[in-house]
This record gives C-alpha cells, structure tokens and sequence, in this order.
C-alpha cells in the first residue's frame, strides 16, 4: 500500500477508505451510516431520470408521473425506486440516529459530528416533504396547504411570509415549480453536508460498542468494514427489491393516486410516515402556535442533546439505567408515531398527550438526569 | 407477451372460491343492513371485504381472461358514465386482445384531432396510440349529466382507495335495500361499503346484463370480479412484468448478500479466531 502514499490524492484515498483505521469491535450498528450514504446515491440518480420525464407544471404533473409510470420504459421501476427509496433512507438514518443514541456517539469530541448529521436530518426532512408535493396528488397538495401554512405563526407578517412561500395566494403552480426546484437542489447541500460530516467523523474516527477509544485493536478499513458495509448494502437492496417489485404502494398514501383537488379536502390528511411522530406532537397541543412550537422543539432538542449530557460513560453497555430508558423511548417514538395515525378525539389525544411528553423527557431526563444518577451510583458503589 | 396457455389456465373457473366469498359477503352486507340501525347511527361505512384474488400471489399474473371480460363490462356499462383517461388502446395488445382486435375496437370511438390544413379541428376515428377517450368533454358536462355527482375516472380507482381491488368488488356487489329508517335524499343509492352509505352511482349491473362469448356466466359477482380486474390491471398495467422481474431482481440481491456474507467471514476469520494469551514472562 505504501506506493500508493506517493501520489497525493492517492494517499488521501488510501488513509480515508483504504488503510483508514478503524475498532475492530464496530457491529453492524456502525454500516447504517454508510448505507444512509448509498440511499442517497440511488435517489439522486434515480431522481435525476425521474425528472428527465416529469413536467413541474400543475396541468401536467400528475399525468406526466402516470407517463413516467405507464408509459416510460421501466419507468415504473425508477418510480417506485425513489418513492421507496426515500422510506428506506428514513429507515436507515433513523436507525443511524438510534445508533448514535444508544452507545453514546454525540459525547465528546464528537458534538460537531452530531450538530452535522442533525443538520442532514432536517433537510432530509425538507427534501422529502418536498418531493412528496411533486407527483401532484390529494396527499400532496394538502400536505403541502397545511404544512406551508405553518410558517403563518410569524407574528405580524405570518401571512405576508406563507404567500412569499406559495409564490400566490394559494399553493399553486409557483408552488410546485419552486418546489421541483428545491427538491433537485437540496440533496445536493445533503451530499455536501455528507463529506462535512465524515471529515467530522474522521477527525476523531468512528466511536464503537465499548466506547473507548483504541490505538491498537485497530483493523484497515478495507477490506475489514468494507465488507460489512457490503453485507449490510445487500440487506438493504434484498429488502427495498421485495418492497419495490411486491409491495410498492403499500408504504404510500391512497389519496396520492388522486389527482391534487383544490376544491376537495381528503377525509383525512396524513403525512408520510417517517414524519408522523413530530406530526403527533404538532397535534396534540390544541393551540396553533403552541403547537408548531412545541414540534419545533422537539427538532431543537435533537441538536441541544449533546449538551444535555451529563454521563461520563458513552455506551449504554455499560449504563444500565439509560439502556432501559433508551428502549422505552424507542417504543416512546414508535408508539407516537402512531399516535399521529389516531383521529384525534380524547381517548387518543391522551395517548398523544402521554407520549409527546415521553418524548421530551427522554432528551432532557435521560441527558441530564440519567448520567448523574448512574454516576452517583457507582461512585457511592465504589466507596463502599 | 402472454401466451395462450397462460391465459386458459388462468381462467379456469379460478372465479369458484371468490364467487363462494362473495355469496357470504353479500349475505354480511345484508345483515349489516338488516341491523341498519348501527351502521345508520355512526354514518360510516361496513368494512371491506378482503376477496382471495387470484392475482395478488407472488407468483400469480392477472386473470388475462378476466381482463378480456372486465374490458367488456367496462366498455358496455361503466363507459357510460367513466372514463379511463390514463388507458391507451394499444395498452391492451398482447393483455386481452389480439392487435387486429384492438385496431378494430379503436376504430368505434371518435376522436378530436387537428388542426387541418384550414386550421380546423376534426374528429376521426381512433387508431390504437390513442388514449382511450372518455363519455364527457369535461367534469362540468359529467356533473350536469349525473345530478352533480361526478363519476371519478376510473383508471387510478384501485390504487386511489384503501383496499383497492377489494373494495372496488365490495362496492359493485354490495348494493341492498336501505336499512328501515334510512332517508336516501332523491338520487342517492345505499351501498354499506360506500363511505357514508349513500352513493350517487345507481346500482350499474344487473344478472344478464352483458353476453360473454366465451359463455361464463353474467352474474353480478361475475362481471363484478371481472371488471375489477379489468380495472386492477388499468391501475398497475405494469404488475405482471413487475412481479417476473422482482423475480430476478430478488434472487441476484438474495445471492448478492449470501456471497457477502460468505465473503464477510472469508476476511474476518483470521480476526476472529486469534487467541490471546498472556505470558509472565518473570516467571
Ligand atoms: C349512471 C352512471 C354510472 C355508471 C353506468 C357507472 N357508474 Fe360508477 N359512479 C357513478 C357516479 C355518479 C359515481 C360517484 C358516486 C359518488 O361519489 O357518490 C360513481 C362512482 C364510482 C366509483 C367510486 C366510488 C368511490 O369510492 O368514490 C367506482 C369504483 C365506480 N363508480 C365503479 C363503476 C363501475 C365498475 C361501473 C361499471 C360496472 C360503474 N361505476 C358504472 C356513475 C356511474
């Protein structure tokens, strides 16, 4: 390998992919990330021949996407790619977040890495919302109606910013064109923003499962993780395949087959799923500007998490009480993730109500709290 | 694309199990609405029957038989009053029918064309490229012809409900009296399956009502079925191709992995198979 440190790009390949030193410990937790970036990969490409047959014009969208589907060769392939796609990335960087989560990964030093990726999450937020609006249906002009009509909390110039968004007094073709726009634009800020956040990760290298960093239980990345990142792609692309050929429709909303209908409101108007927990949280406050605040916290408090934190240990191997509360606030998402799907009558709006604060309370009680417990603990262990 | 075969064997009274569902479903929409009073109280609609389609398996195709009949319900009864604007008549070669068929069935409709040499529009027959036109220039004349209901398109409708298919099928063949106590404003029909129960399509099939020529029976559970399928495949035009290269698609990815996985534990081996020992050496 040494020959290729001659050459300077070439020595920049070899110690970042090829001889990048890496814990032999990392389990296949550490290939989400990874797999986020190759998620990536396929919508970028099969978005870009998406858009080389899709009109951005509200007369034609959703006929042009019945073209793309029906008409174009494979079309429907490429379409079903990228709308799942898009549900798969969702899954993967969540379970990236999980990840980081659990064994302590936006501890010291690595609070910038955290911000960075916390930074990728919202605009793939943004991304895919936007993206949503494009085929032109009931789901996507309303999602868009309501959630662009959030941004009427400003006070005072509440309506003036809305219309400044809609480019109109309604969502409309202005609408969808800046949108098609956007949505071409932002995965590539989200690509930039990748090579931000593994300059980031290389700075101090990747944590692993113990926690503690080593200089000599260290293994080359290729071919040692590169075969697991490879292993791990190929779950991935065994289960989008079964999803894209069997079942493409099964993670979408039936409205979106009906073409956008300004006059007439969908019995019900749900988000797609990866953002149903933060719509739960949008909902259960009964105030409007309450509301958007609170699920605008509920954002925030993903970048305040490093700061929050008070343990001096990373993994929750070894933290026995914020392991347990790690996992109830995994059922705490889930479970408000489905909240979102509820009507909202009282029955569920308590349930809502219970686990939008279980929600909050994990950041700030399992941060703050959490880590000064077990410390307190073992140290009164100790000095026993 | 589909031969022949295919096709017989599909249509081999698959339809047996189903019609047997729909008996029982019928007899249960009857019940809901002989119990009318709850399903009148909270307004909603009696859940959808789930049918055992015999197009929803892995490894099945759709009933191209059942296609060929739902086309034929479709254009006797249901283009009366829907279109399939997304449906090209050219989608239908090698699907139901045989090319010269299909020349020949676009050659009934009237299409606008144009301009002219003088600038004028002109209307002559369809050639198989063409969309398949629909009844109404537009939604405006849909609604004046139908009491201000408008007949959706119907190109997208099992994609475009919760259930699709079955509730499609649920729908045509769940029509029934009016529960005691049910006022149905003029115009409107009652169907349990319907959202709210009152529908503005008047009950479209009757036993009888289209001749088969290839004999099967027109019942309406028959046509039903048929026309749903018919209606399924004008929604996902593309399943029977998709379904034969999610087969090949899947096995390369299910191969890709098991060679990885082999690959994995080729490299990691050495790794994981290291002793470590420690040794005093002052001893
Ligand atoms: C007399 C005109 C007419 C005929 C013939 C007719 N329909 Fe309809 N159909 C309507 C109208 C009107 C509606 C709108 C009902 C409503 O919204 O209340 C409708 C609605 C529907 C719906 C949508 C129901 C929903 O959930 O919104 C389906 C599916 C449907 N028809 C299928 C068919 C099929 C299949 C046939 C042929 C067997 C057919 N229709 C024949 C007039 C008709």
């Amino acid at each position: 390998m040494s020959r290729l440190n001659l050459n300077s790009i070439l020595s920049w390949v070899d110690s970042h992919i090829i001889d990048y030193p890496t814990a032999m410990n990392l389990n296949y937790n550490w290939s989400f990330g990874s797999s986020a970036g190759f998620c990536l990969v396929i919508q970028i490409l099969s978005g870009a021949f998406l858009a080389m047959h899709y009109a951005g014009e509200t007369h034609y969208a959703f006929s042009s996407v019945e073209h793309i589907m029906r008409d174009v060769k494979s079309g429907w392939l490429i379409r079903y790619m990228h709308a799942n796609g898009a549900s798969f990335f969702f899954i993967v960087v969540y379970a990236h977040i999980f990840r980081g989560l659990y064994y302590g990964s936006y501890m010291e030093p690595r609070q910038q890495l955290w911000w960075s990726g916390a930074l990728i999450y919202v605009l793939m937020m943004a991304t895919a919302f936007i993206g949503y609006v494009l085929p032109w249906g009931q789901m996507s002009f309303w999602g868009a109606t309501v959630i662009t009509s959030l941004f009427s909390i400003f006070p005072f110039i509440g309506k003036e910013v809305v219309m400044w968004l809609w480019g109109g007094f309604t969502v409309g073709n202005p609408t969808l064109n800046r949108f098609f726009s956007l949505h071409y634009l932002l995965p590539f800020i989200i690509a930039g923003l990748v090579f931000v956040h593994l300059g980031l990760l290389h700075k101090d290298g990747s944590n692993n499962p113990l926690g503690i960093k080593t200089k000599t239980a260290n293994v080359n990345f290729y071919p040692y993780m590169y075969v697991k990142d490879l292993v791990a792609f190929f779950v991935l692309l065994s289960v989008l395949s079964v999803v894209i050929f069997y079942f493409p429709n099964s993670l979408g909303d039936p409205d979106n087959y009906l073409e956008a209908d300004p006059y007439g409101t969908p019995a019900h108007i749900v988000p797609e799923w990866y953002f149903l927990p933060f719509y739960a949280i949008l909902r259960v406050i009964p105030n409007k500007v309450g509301g958007i605040l609170t699920m605008g916290g509920a954002i925030a408090i993903i970048f305040l998490y490093p700061l929050l934190n008070t343990s001096i240990l990373r993994s929750a191997n070894f933290r026995p009480i914020y392991a347990v509360v790690f996992w109830l606030f995994v059922a705490d998402f889930c479970l408000l993730a489905w909240s979102g799907t509820t009507p909202v009558d009282d029955y569920f709006k308590v349930i809502g109500a219970v686990v939008s604060i279980g929600y909050f309370a994990f950041f700030v009680f399992g941060g703050l709290f959490v880590g000064w417990l077990e410390k307190t603990l073992a140290f009164r262990a100790l000095s026993k | 694309m589909f031969s022949r075969a295919a096709m017989e064997a599909a249509r081999v009274a698959r339809s047996v199990p189903l019609r047997a569902r729909v008996a029982a479903a019928a007899s249960a929409a009857a019940g809901a609405a002989a119990v009318g009073g709850a399903t009148v109280l909270c307004d909603d609609a009696v859940h959808t029957v789930e049918y055992d389609w015999p197009h929803s398996g892995f490894l099945q195709t759709f009933d191209h038989a059942a296609i060929r009949r739902g086309w034929q319900v479709y254009r006797e009864v249901c283009s009366t009053c829907h279109s399939i604007k997304f449906v090209a008549f050219r989608n239908l070669i090698g699907v139901s029918h045989s090319e010269a068929e299909v020349k020949k069935i676009a050659a009934e409709f009237e299409v606008e064309d144009g301009p002219n040499d003088e600038g004028e529009m002109f209307e002559r027959p369809a050639k198989p490229s063409d969309r398949i036109p629909g009844p109404y220039k537009n939604e405006a004349s849909a609604r004046a012809a139908n009491n201000g209901a408008y007949p959706p398109d119907l190109s997208l409708v099992v994609k475009g409900r919760h259930l699709g298919h079955h509730y499609v099928m649920s729908l045509l063949t769940g029509y029934t009296e009016a529960p005691v106590g049910k006022d149905l404003l003029p115009g409107l029909h009652y169907n349990p399956y319907f959202p709210g129960t009152s529908i503005s399509m008047p009950p479209p099939l009757m036993d009888g009502q289209v001749e088969y020529p290839d004999g099967t029976p027109a019942t309406v559970s028959q046509m039903s079925k048929d026309v749903t399928t018919f209606l399924a495949w004008c929604a996902e035009p593309e399943m029977d191709e998709r379904k034969r290269m999610g087969m090949k698609w899947c096995s390369a990815m299910f191969l890709g992995l098991a060679l990885s996985m082999y690959y994995k534990r080729f490299r990691w081996s050495p790794l994981k198979t290291r002793k470590i020992t420690y040794h005093d050496i002052n001893r």
